[in-house]
């Protein structure tokens, strides 16, 4: 199984990178580290004319503390951010998603701006992201903006980011007496999943001050629970309020039936999920910072 | 003496001698292989489960860069190979000319300079189908009106291809009429494919001057391959040589001859240049043998006691487009009737009905002897449902109805002759390592608090080592095997088997078989198999067969040599052949431990000093027609929690406890049962081939076929008991599949364990965390 | 010729590796796969393709010391970048303490995941010198065995990591000298 023959640019600069795209943009797939792409390129699921590598751009690796933020560089890959100790205090929910993507191998090249643009529903940042409110900076030759997570992922494969753009770094807030706890059901290691949760407290005494709720597997696109989040604001994280949060979300859910499971059994393990990820959250806000 | 500086005998965890080329990333597999001027094949294959060719245009695919030909089944009906046998004497397309009867389905092949090429030009071939209804059951089968998928063949009127029985009706009846209590068990044994990590393959070479073929090829039956392909091709059988290079695992996926194959032998006939066909993952998955596929309906009849007095069975069996089971001839449903298993049961009636489908053919046994896997999963699934229904614990109620050790050889209602066994023993070997009876309260503990736990037990009984000859065949080639056995003047030998390993590490295992019969170290006996112009013929390695039955001819023709070396021994040292004591590697003359000869020397003589009249050399053949089949047999017992709120099962711990008779290398052995126990977890928990309503295959590639990793798969704790077998020269039985066969129903008998206090008596495999969900959520547990 | 099919010549670049230490160079099409390069242009028919999809791990090698697949990679994508195959495992004759630990322990039966088993180990042994079950399992968890049921890869990996514990104590020349294959 081997790809349809494509051109091949690998940019030494993002303005270079920018420039390509500029002009071929609309004919082209851009490949960070290509876990995602070069399968579909083989499955010729995908035959783009060109692949624009931007693999060997400068400075787009690493996650860095930054003026209350934290900036995950697009070309982080999976495994900096799984081994990252820092993180496991900072923001947990980081290290403990990037542990369950795809295998070992897969997290040594995939990298975390690769995954989010690819937009897979499967895919476990984008939920991740939606949790934790994040911002996603995208460059074109015009410059520089910022789309926030909850509009960046449209649809199945789709993102807000245009053709000339590229993803160079994603901004995630940063708050005191906060946490999040990633859980997810796959079937082995390697499968996306069938159902996974994001969840991200932040803490004000014993109340929950805001909440974050993002869903895997279940929609055309990672969700958002608004209703759950909006639904813990200001409570104290009772069973009670929990419950009912994760009833919220579990309506949120859309999901269909395939050979993972039922709409009703992914639904109903989002409810688990979110009561699970909540506690952990909370006990780990509570604890740390 | 000389027998101290012996090893490798039987008993013995020699390390392997195959090893090193592998470590050193030299083994010699099929796409390894680069023959000057080689061409590559890729394969066309029908997006539709079920459709009728209109048109199949090759013009812009043939003018394409690097293309040296597009082979369609047209092209092949002009040379009569549109279609070849099968393995169960049916006809199977080659490439499709009239209609394509499965998603996956070979429909032509291009062959290209580039693999790149040649795949570039199958994209631009263009085929016109007209798309028909599907049946992708053998329910919908034998629905009224449902459209006729073999319309090839003259008499054929529906989709329906075998009716086939065993065991006695009118006994079993009159037995149920008046059983105590009747346990009924429905169950569908689902699809799943061997899947080894290599795919199959091979590199056709046909010599235009002299005409011989040397293919290269994928497969765990070289010999029987040849025999088939001269008589598709017409080829004389000396002009064919199948070569089975190393092998990535077989599991019984490389048993049949696939399309593949037949197309690119023509294609290099035809073009004059080797031609490569290597399978991608999809092409495996979806188009070559899968196995099992049987929707099971079992009654057990039990009298007051909890004694079993009959069992019967009805299946149908899904076989696919083309019915290409392989296995024995004679039984249509593979040894489905060794399902009275490790029970003494009076009487048991078994009917099965094979059914046409618009899926991939095959019926291959993965890591099985012929649907013994699905015999022994419906008999161990029926016994744990038993023991639940009636409130006795599953392994008392198991130990009750035993076969027991006095009773063999022991003839069962469905005609086996079982040759030797201990079920007792090993079961109370297991429960023991297990700690059953601490477990069990433990257990019950657990579940008051909440919890959802569980053990399950399986102690199955394999039948294995096909033939005898006179009952099994394959197209009427008799299930025999063969070694030939040529020591050199210094004293070291080569072995040649009719068999073929695939990982099972024969280079050892039958060098050492010699080291103990001949006294020869098994490091200076180099084996060789899979080369049919160099090899003696034998029907390959499946079923559990190699040991059993390859495993005693090599110990018969190390006897024959032993005995010719016997008279040159006699000869060396002036006594009488009867004076002569043998010790391993060596004779001596009897009260005088010191005059003797060593094998070595023996071997010597065979070719500078030999008794007057004897013909040279020390070398022989040996074919072996077993007596009997071999009945290994074994408990084994799986401790699982499952998750209330996910429905996911964590296995915490499997105790095996494998009886195979006697073991000639333990290392080997237990490596063997570690890798069919976690395919039989892949089987029980992930593994499966299903298809939609159209005929789609879902499972076509390793993200959608599911094989357990390092992280799901359990750790095994191994126990044994040794009931050697009492007509095999060493005693040994098959051991490959007994892991694979018995496991399945350990796994989902702890699941249900698990769940009875819910009422929960069944969960179809695989048990995936959705299925058991759905059980825990109807019986109102939730988190 | 085909006006829409590309000019395949015209794509191709130049890729450059150092492989098991050697400089190696060809002209290839973009589209080329690491592992393909390896095996067709390179002929290290050592490293192997069990499936198309990333999920098997037969391919893996070692980038510049990292386990990845290599079915998964461009051949143009990791030009100018250093890679290990099993071909590079040993010193010569002399196996590495990864194949001897295979060897001993009966961590491989058809082989063919062998190689990818191997480099993940021995990239494991690296950076965590005494690694549990556990870590090992979950290091090897994105290579697929049919075989073994990786109770015996597990061991083998351990068996390594003894061997150089055990060379690390008492340090012989050539046992150093050995371990890279460089």
């Amino acid at each position: 199984m081997f790809p349809a023959a494509f051109d091949y640019r690998a940019p030494s600069s993002l303005a270079e990178a920018v420039d390509i795209l500029r002009q071929r943009g609309e004919e082209a797939k851009v490949m960070a580290g290509g876990q995602s792409l070069i399968p579909l390129l083989k499955l010729r699921f995908s035959q783009p004319a060109l692949v624009v590598d931007i693999g060997r751009l400068p400075n787009l690796a690493g996650v860095e503390r930054k003026d209350g933020h934290l900036r995950v560089g697009a070309l982080t890959r999976h495994v900096q951010v799984e081994s990252n100790t820092d993180l496991r205090t900072l923001c947990p929910i980081l290290p403990e998603a990037a542990h369950w993507i795809a295998d070992p191998l897969i997290r040594n090249q995939g990298t975390v701006g690769g995954s989010v643009c690819h937009a897979d529903p499967q895919g476990d940042w984008g939920s991740v992201m939606l949790a934790l409110d994040a911002d996603f900076v995208a460059r074109s030759e015009s410059g520089e903006r910022t789309i926030k997570a909850a509009d960046f992922f449209q649809g199945p494969f789709t993102t807000a980011l245009r053709p000339d753009e590229v993803l160079t770094e994603i901004r995630i807030p940063l708050a005191a007496h906060s946490a999040g706890a990633y859980n997810k059901l796959e079937r082995k290691v390697g499968d996306f999943a069938t159902v996974a949760v994001a969840v991200q407290v932040e803490m004000n005494g014993d109340k929950i001050a805001k909440a974050g709720i993002g869903l895997t597997s279940v929609g055309d696109r990672n969700l958002k629970a608004r209703d759950a989040e909006k639904s813990l604001a200001g409570k104290q994280p009772t069973d009670e309020a929990i419950a009912e949060a994760a009833r919220l979300a579990a309506a949120a859910a859309e999901p269909k039936a395939d050979v993972r499971g039922s709409a009703e059994f992914k639904r109903d393990i989002v409810r688990v999920f979110v009561q699970r990820g909540l506690k952990t959250a909370v006990a780990r806000a509570r604890g740390g910072q | 003496m000389a027998a101290t500086h012996v090893h490798g005998g039987i008993g013995e965890s020699i390390k392997r001698k195959e090893d090193s080329r592998f470590l050193h990333g030299k083994g010699n597999y099929i796409d390894d292989l680069a023959l000057p001027g080689m061409l590559h094949m890729s394969i066309l294959r029908s997006p539709h489960a079920h459709a009728r060719l209109k048109s199949v245009d090759t013009s812009a695919a043939s003018g394409m860069p690097g293309v040296i030909a597009v082979v369609t089944g047209e092209l092949m009906a002009q040379h009569k190979l549109a279609w070849m046998p099968t393995l169960s004497n049916d006809t199977q397309a080659v490439l499709a000319t009239d209609k394509v009867r499965f998603q996956g389905q070979e429909v032509a092949a291009v062959i290209a300079e580039t693999r790149y090429q040649a795949e570039d030009a199958r994209d631009a071939i263009v085929v016109d189908y007209e798309v028909l209804t599907a049946v992708t059951s053998p329910e919908g089968a034998k629905t009224a009106g449902a459209p006729l998928i073999r319309d090839d063949k003259e008499n054929q009127k529906d989709n329906h291809i075998y009716h086939w029985e065993s065991g006695d009706q009118g006994t079993t009846r009159a037995a149920f009429a008046k059983a105590d209590k009747v346990v009924r068990l429905h169950t569908f044994y689902p699809r799943c494919h061997p899947a080894p990590l290599e795919t199959c393959g091979c590199v056709a070479d046909v010599n235009g001057v002299t005409g011989k073929a040397t293919i290269y090829m994928t497969s765990q039956a070289p010999h029987a391959i040849r025999t088939v392909f001269a008589l598709v091709t017409g080829l004389p059988e000396q002009n064919i040589r199948v070569i089975s290079p190393d092998i990535g695992g077989g599991f019984g996926n490389k048993v049949p001859v696939y399309p593949g194959y037949v197309v690119a032998t023509a294609a290099s006939l035809l073009i004059g240049r080797p031609v490569k066909w290597i399978e991608d993952r999809t092409e495996n998955l979806i188009s070559t043998g899968y196995a099992r596929d049987f929707h099971m309906t079992g009654d057990l009849a039990l009298d007051k006691d909890g004694k079993i007095t009959a069992l019967r069975v009805h299946l149908d069996s899904d076989n696919g487009a083309f019915f290409a089971d392989a296995q024995p001839s004679k039984f249509k449903a593979g040894l489905f009737h060794i399902v009275t298993g490790s029970y003494d049961i009076p009487t048991a009636h078994i009917t099965a009905d094979g059914y046409y489908t618009n899926k991939a053919p095959g019926g291959v046994a993965y890591r099985c002897s012929f649907r013994v896997t699905e015999a022994s999963y419906l008999i161990e699934r029926l016994i744990t449902n038993a023991a639940i229904e009636i409130g006795m614990d599953q392994a008392e109620f198991r130990k009750k109805n035993f076969i027991r050790k006095d009773q063999f050889p022991y003839h069962s209602a469905t005609g086996w002759v079982y040759d030797s066994g201990d079920y007792h023993k090993a079961m109370d070997v297991a429960l023991d390592q297990l700690g059953y009876d601490e477990l069990r309260k433990d257990v019950e503990k657990r579940r008051k608090q909440g919890e959802v736990t569980g053990i399950g037990i399986a102690s199955f009984t394999e039948v294995v080592g096909a033939g005898h000859g006179a009952d099994f065949d394959i197209l009427g080639l008799r299930m025999f095997d063969s070694a030939e056995l040529r020591v050199h003047p210094t004293g070291k030998a080569m072995l040649r088997m009719g068999t073929k390993s695939q990982g099972q590490g024969h280079e050892t295992t039958f060098a050492q078989i010699v080291a103990e019969e001949l006294g020869i170290p098994a490091a200076d006996v180099a084996v060789e198999e899979g080369d049919t112009d160099t090899a003696p013929y034998g029907l390959g390695t499946y079923a559990s067969r190699s040991t059993p039955v390859a495993g005693a001819a090599t110990a018969m023709v190390s006897r024959k040599l032993r005995e010719k070396g016997r008279k040159i021994a006699a000869h060396l040292l002036e006594a009488a052949e009867e004076d002569l004591e043998w010790e391993r590697g060596r004779f001596f003359v009897k009260g005088s431990p010191d005059k003797g000869k060593t094998i070595q020397e023996i071997a010597f003589a065979a070719y500078t000093n030999l008794p007057e009249g004897m013909e040279a050399g020390l070398e022989g053949v040996h074919y072996y027609d077993p007596p009997n089949m071999t009945y290994p047999f074994g408990t084994y017992a799986v401790v699982v929690d499952v998750d209330k709120g996910t429905g996911q099962v964590k296995v915490k711990r499997v105790v095996a406890v494998d009886d195979c008779g006697v073991r000639i290398n333990p290392m080997i052995v237990e490596g063997q049962i570690h890798g069919g126990l976690t395919e039989g977890f892949g089987i029980a928990f992930m593994e499966l081939i299903t298809f939609d309503a159209e005929g789609n295959c879902i499972g076509s590639n390793f993200m959608d076929y599911l094989l357990p990793t390092a992280w799901e798969s359990p750790k095994f704790e191994l126990g044994e008991t040794v009931t050697p077998s009492p007509h095999h020269p060493l005693g040994a039985k098959g051991v490959g599949e007994s892991p694979t066969v018995g496991s399945p129903a350990a796994y989902v008998n702890a699941v249900i364990d698990a769940l009875s206090p819910y009422g929960v008596k069944n969960i179809d495999m695989p048990v995936t965390p959705d299925k058991v969900w759905a059980a825990l959520r109807a019986a109102g547990v939730s988190e | 010729m085909n006006s829409v099919s590309p000019n395949l010549d015209a794509l191709a670049r130049h890729v450059s590796l150092k492989v098991n230490g050697a400089e190696r160079s060809a002209d290839v099409e973009p589209r080329v796969l690491l592992v393909d390069f390896i095996r067709t242009n390179l002929r290290l028919t050592g490293t192997h393709i069990g499936c198309d999809t990333s999920s098997c791990g037969a391919c893996t090698v070692l980038v510049d010391g990292t386990p990845m697949k290599s079915c998964t990679l461009l051949a143009v994508q990791v030009s100018g970048r250093s890679i290990s195959t099993v071909e590079g495992l040993a010193a010569g004759a002399a196996m590495s303490p990864m194949q001897t630990g295979f060897h001993e322990e009966h961590g491989l039966q058809c082989g063919f995941c062998t190689p990818g088993m191997m480099l993940v180990g021995t990239a494991l042994l690296e950076h965590n010198p005494n690694p549990t079950e556990e870590q090992i399992r979950w290091a090897i968890s994105g290579n697929i065995c049919r075989c073994t049921g990786y109770m015996n890869i597990v061991k083998a990996i351990q068996h390594a990591a003894a061997i150089k514990a055990e060379a690390v104590k008492a340090p012989k020349p050539e046992a150093v000298a050995a371990g890279g294959g460089q």
